[in-house]
């Protein structure tokens, strides 16, 4: 198609390209750079991408006074549960609305999917009662077991639409062979499910990673705080911290990227998949 | 529920000790629908019967008291502000990110060197968490030494500082910028994935017919992208409806109640005055009036697909 273009539409293309380049990956660039930069230069009225002197008095601020790595390990030990408990449930789930003919699966895929179309905050209210009522406010086990039902939808989803497209003669040998139920979803189906396991699991743990109603919610200190929780509260009586801010968003927002960048084909399938495809 | 419903074919007699299939259906969707019942529809309805009671936590009352919350809702200023601030926000973010979004698409669905590149940049904004998203915004559009400033300053286009969040005129707007920032990019790798499904034989064929540029995109690649397009923007629109960490973190609704929307108001009548009574009065007409939205959608969506056929 290359030949029917015109030098003008070439321009176009190129110059549109480039744009999205800096709308995407621009304002993540800046904020970086601000992480290393000096309060000085920040606010010296010609700012500069290269940061020049480099200094690294950001990162120390959000580790040591702020304790950034405590809301990390937070963060990591939620996100972790929610997304095993995610692969696990959502496999048990996809596994049986994909194999085992039951009646009405379309409907039952339906509303599991309608589910994550509810307001979050229709929700925080009853379910800070009942976290009070069971002594789980400032917990873990109420921010994975909150997850779970919000990365769920869009686990079963993925995940069926994966089970759909392995073939069922692979099912009918193994059934012959006497492997039962159970042992035809962990020992056939799931080996065979890996790439939309990965899939699957980075988005639950992108989700509880980032979420941030439920965590501002039901946690009150910074044991059991969450990232976002924590850098939404990243604030000086006097100013606004931004190059710790930047520091901060960097260490959270780095790690993330650098996985979606790597699984990035599966993501954008999967998630075509899960919301768009009818 | 109607899940073990009916089972054939997999509970063969020969397995006659195991489990039939039916019973392992039940079995294995059980936990999904324990957890889906109890942190998403239990809520829903212990909200509802809520939005009925006085239920406050500071005087511990909890009586029945029928439609008081609703009338009073009826009559609440700030309700009626946030809800139209979440309508626009609603509109303009949905409007402007499906726009872009498929000009973004149709640009990657040409050709070019460093496409994969440019892919996968597009994934950054989306999976920023959202209060990164916003004290980044908070940074870029900082009245004093945000960038955005310096850059328009520089280019001519104003000639003071603007005080974009700080200033009631604007703050709502410097929301739906950094709202469009996030999610355009993905918005258009949804678009891409649609128009990729358009048979290129079509388009080739209007090109051999004579067809200039916009003439195909116009009569061939939109009508049959136009169900993607509906379903993305429907996501997309009952998401923005939703919206919360951008707004809390940036103005917590301010300046003079701005920015102010459903879900941040009914957080603070919530969590503030913990009025739970009233802010599940709250939370439930926002949640209505997002199932009239879905609603509307839909209608218009089998319409056109109709119409399409």
């Amino acid at each position: 198609m290359n030949d029917t273009r015109s030098p003008l539409q070439t321009i176009v293309i190129y110059l549109g390209a480039l744009l999205i380049l800096v709308w995407s990956g621009g304002p993540f660039l800046w904020q970086f750079s601000t992480s290393f930069q000096l309060d000085k230069a920040l606010t010296s009225g010609s700012p500069s991408l290269i940061p020049a002197p480099l200094t690294l008095e950001h990162y120390y601020n959000a580790f040591v006074e702020k304790q950034l790595h405590r809301y990390v390990w937070n963060s990591l030990v939620v996100s972790l549960a929610t997304t095993f408990l995610c692969l696990f449930v959502g496999s048990l789930a996809a596994f049986a609305l994909s194999r085992l003919n039951v009646k009405g699966r379309f409907g039952i895929l339906m509303v599991i999917l309608s589910v994550s179309m509810f307001p979050q905050i229709a929700l925080v209210g009853p379910l800070y009662l009942v976290a009070t009522n069971l002594g789980l406010l400032d917990t873990y086990t109420a921010l994975i077991i909150t997850y779970l039902a919000l990365g769920l939808p869009l686990v079963t989803w993925v995940l069926f639409g994966y089970f759909e497209t392995l073939p069922r003669e692979i099912d009918e040998a193994a059934r012959m062979d006497g492997v039962s139920i159970p042992g035809l979803l962990w020992h056939i189906i799931l080996p065979m499910s890996l790439p939309s396991l990965v899939t699957t699991g980075l988005l639950a743990f992108i989700t509880a990673w980032n979420e941030f109603l439920f965590a501002l919610a039901f946690t009150s200190n910074i044991d059991r705080q969450t990232i976002p929780v924590g850098i939404a509260n990243f604030t000086n009586l006097y100013y606004v911290p931004w190059g710790d801010i930047a520091a901060a968003s960097a260490v959270v927002t780095v790690p993330l990227i650098v996985l979606v960048l790597f699984f990035q084909r599966h993501i954008v399938e999967g998630l075509t998949q899960g919301g768009i495809k009818e | 529920m109607t899940a073990a419903a009916t089972v054939s074919g997999i509970g063969r007699p020969r397995l006659g000790k195991a489990l039939p299939g039916a019973v392992w259906a039940l079995l294995l969707l059980t936990p999904a629908f324990v957890s889906l019942a109890s942190v998403s529809f239990y809520p829903i309805i212990n909200g509802l019967y809520l939005s009925f009671t006085n239920t406050s936590l500071i005087t511990q009352e909890n009586e029945f008291s029928g439609f008081s919350n609703y009338v009073q809702l009826w009559g609440d200023a700030q309700f009626w502000n946030a809800w139209w601030h979440t309508m626009w926000f609603t509109t303009a973010s949905t409007i402007l990110e499906t726009v872009i979004g498929l000009g973004m698409a149709l640009i990657l669905c040409e050709a070019f060197k460093g496409r994969g590149l440019v892919r996968a940049a597009m994934l950054v904004p989306w999976a920023m968490p959202t209060v990164v998203t916003s004290k980044m915004f908070g940074w870029l559009f900082d009245g004093q030494n945000g960038i955005i400033n310096y850059i328009l300053l520089h280019a001519g286009l104003i000639d003071q500082n603007v005080n974009w969040y700080g200033s009631p005129d604007t703050a709502m707007t410097t929301i739906i910028i950094a709202d469009v920032w996030k999610t355009t990019p993905f918005m258009a790798l949804l678009l891409l994935t649609g128009l990729q499904t358009v048979p290129n034989s079509l388009i080739e064929a209007a090109r051999m017919d004579g067809a200039k540029g916009w003439i195909t995109f116009w009569y061939i690649r939109l009508p049959l992208l136009m169900p993607t397009l509906l379903i993305a923007g429907l996501f997309r629109a009952l998401d923005a409806f939703r919206v919360f960490d951008l707004v809390y973190v940036l103005t917590g609704g301010g300046p003079a109640d701005s920015t102010e929307t459903l879900s941040t108001l009914s957080y603070k009548v919530l969590f503030s005055t913990l009025q739970f009574g009233y802010g599940s009065a709250v939370s439930t007409a926002m949640f209505v009036t997002e199932g009239i939205i879905a609603l509307a959608f839909c209608l218009y969506l089998i319409r056109q697909i109709r119409r399409a056929q």
